[in-house]
């Protein structure tokens, strides 16, 4: 069997965020990388199912500068047997079509049973590329994808929808999944998985070579959302704190006798 | 501008996302027509053109199916966009009719600014004008962001619409919701916790103030799924949906999920030690602390009063 799962580095979203010079996107500088949260449930399926089957060669995809190898570091120490990057130093000014272009271009003729993304993003959050990819390689897609089973070619799984209802879907493989957080529990890689992920092999592709597809749409402007106010904003000692919030709520609420 | 609105129903009943999608092309101050998988005996209160294919046929769930009725209402309607509610029907959808239709798709669109549309970015902390480059499009559009349109007492011109069955995906039902348990909606009182308390230790500390105030305690989405609260606990778009007169958000960033589930609480405090998380923008009081500290020493205050 063979397994694709393709990951997104993505600051971590407690940062301090900064527009960047160019107005567009928010600058890349002084922020702390992480996987993409969506995307650890997908790596973490993806090996799964490779000890399931257990013959099965499993591929991390990744787009991005160098840096980004740093991220697939972790998918190969999670289990994942080779990386693909697909070097590109302008990957955030991509939008989700030619992402997607690119891994499709990617995957094409190499006949992988499952594809495994996340459901979005962290950062852009468009949730297109995962159903975009499925779409292009004429494979069936099933998008926020809560639970997995798969037996002898076939796979059942539960799509999240809103108040906590599933639906229950039944399709057979070749298949495209976006995982939804809370599919499973990302493993962390342990020291001796970090060492051997050293060694597993990481190659590079220049994204130029792979994005046959025209840009449809440009991000005009990125700014921050202007704050709705109303809101007291209360800091200093936790003491004090305490007590000014007390007496809020006693003039405010009847919530305290 | 004409757009074509892509209506649901689950189970059904008509969602009431419907009328969300009228308000945007109220907003837009488009000609419409209206699109639904659903039936008779359920149809929107809207007094325009309405393709209804019937659920019983097409099915709840098949996107493949539902996507090539879409093509054919798009087909023989030529609207300039196509509209979908950003919720799981939405966005397993839209990317599929976007692709046929060589449209650029703009996910989950907060507001419209001229010609171009407004998203959030990086859980909402930014923001994003895009600009579609094609002659159709595709938007999906936040659950609540345009409100409700005026509910007219209309009834639709109905036109049906007849389904193919297949399709690669078989639907085979719904898992309903774990019940029991806590019911947070008839609680006065919520204190929830958020990924900011760090490790399950700390529910302990929520569950107390919660106690302290004679409520009870909920938990984001991101606990929930850690296993460190139970789901029936859970407050968001994907748990209860909630409207206490206090809600007191416990290092809960603000995800807009989140903030769909509790946002109409009577009195809103947020702890949380960035000052610009979203959880700001519905707080009627946002401290800024460390909640470890200052979540013990309210509860050990209000304890005493």
């Amino acid at each position: 069997m063979k397994i694709l799962v393709c990951i997104k580095q993505v600051p971590d979203m407690e940062s301090k965020f900064k527009v960047d010079a160019g107005g567009t996107w928010y600058a890349k500088t002084d922020l702390a990388w992480r996987m993409n949260e969506y995307d650890e449930y997908a790596v973490e399926q993806a090996v799964q199912l490779k000890e399931q089957v257990k013959d099965a060669d499993l591929t991390v995809l990744c787009i991005g500068s160098e840096k980004v190898k740093e991220t697939m570091k972790k998918a190969l120490a999670m289990g994942c047997d080779r990386g693909a990057h697909i070097a590109d130093e302008e990957a955030d000014k991509k939008e989700p079509f030619q992402i997607a272009g690119i891994i499709a271009e990617y995957a094409k003729e190499k006949n992988f049973d499952l594809i495994f993304t996340g459901m979005q993003s962290q950062d852009r959050g468009s949730g297109q590329v995962g159903i975009l990819v499925a779409e292009m390689l004429g494979m069936p897609g099933i998008t926020t994808v809560v639970h997995f089973a798969y037996k002898d070619g076939v796979i059942e799984a539960k799509r999240e929808l809103e108040g906590g209802v599933k639906a229950c879907v039944k399709v057979a493989a070749p298949a495209v999944i976006t995982c939804q957080l809370g599919l499973n529990t990302p493993r962390y890689p342990t020291l001796p998985n970090i060492m051997k992920a050293k060694k597993k092999e990481l190659l590079s592709v220049p994204a130029a070579d792979l994005l046959k597809v025209e840009s449809r749409q440009d991000t005009a402007k990125m700014y921050f959302p202007e704050k709705k106010g109303g809101g007291l904003v209360l800091e200093g000692d936790p003491a004090a704190l305490v007590d000014q919030l007390i007496k809020i709520l006693k003039e405010k609420t009847a919530v305290l006798g | 501008m004409k757009v074509l609105l892509i209506a649901e129903s689950r189970e059904g009943k008509l969602l009431n996302s419907c009328y969300e999608l009228m308000a945007f092309a109220e907003k837009m101050a488009a000609e419409t027509a209206m699109f639904l998988v659903g039936s008779d005996s359920a149809l929107p209160q809207y007094g325009g053109k309405l393709y209804l294919a019937d659920v019983s046929a097409a099915g709840e769930y098949n996107p493949d199916g539902h996507k090539q009725l879409i093509l054919d209402v798009v087909a023989k309607e030529q609207p300039d966009m196509v509209v979908f509610s950003h919720s799981s029907y939405g966005w397993d959808l839209a990317p599929r009719v976007a692709f046929a239709l060589q449209a650029a798709q703009i996910s989950e669109v907060v507001d419209v600014a001229g010609s171009t549309m407004v998203v959030p970015v990086c859980n909402a902390k930014l923001r994003r004008d895009v600009a579609p480059k094609t002659a159709k499009t595709v938007v999906t559009l936040q659950a609540g962001a345009f409100g409700l349109a005026e509910v007219p007492s209309a009834a639709p011109v109905v036109e049906k619409l007849t389904s193919q069955s297949g399709g690669k995906i078989e639907f085979t039902g719904y898992e309903q919701a774990e019940s029991g348990g806590v019911d947070l909606g008839k609680a006065k009182i919520i204190v929830s916790a958020g990924r900011g308390i760090g490790k399950p230790e700390n529910v302990a500390m929520i569950a107390d103030l919660a106690k302290a105030l004679g409520g009870e305690y909920g938990a984001s989405r991101p606990v929930v799924d850690s296993e460190w609260v139970e789901h029936n606990r859970q407050v968001g778009t994907t748990g209860q949906t909630v409207a206490p007169k206090l809600y007191v958000a416990c290092g809960i960033s603000g995800a807009i999920q989140h903030l769909a589930g509790m946002k109409k609480s009577e009195f809103i405090v947020a702890v949380n030690t960035d000052k610009d998380a979203p959880i700001g923008d519905v707080a009627d009081v946002l401290v800024v602390a460390d909640l470890k500290q200052f979540v013990p020493a309210l509860t050990a205050k209000i304890q005493a009063l």
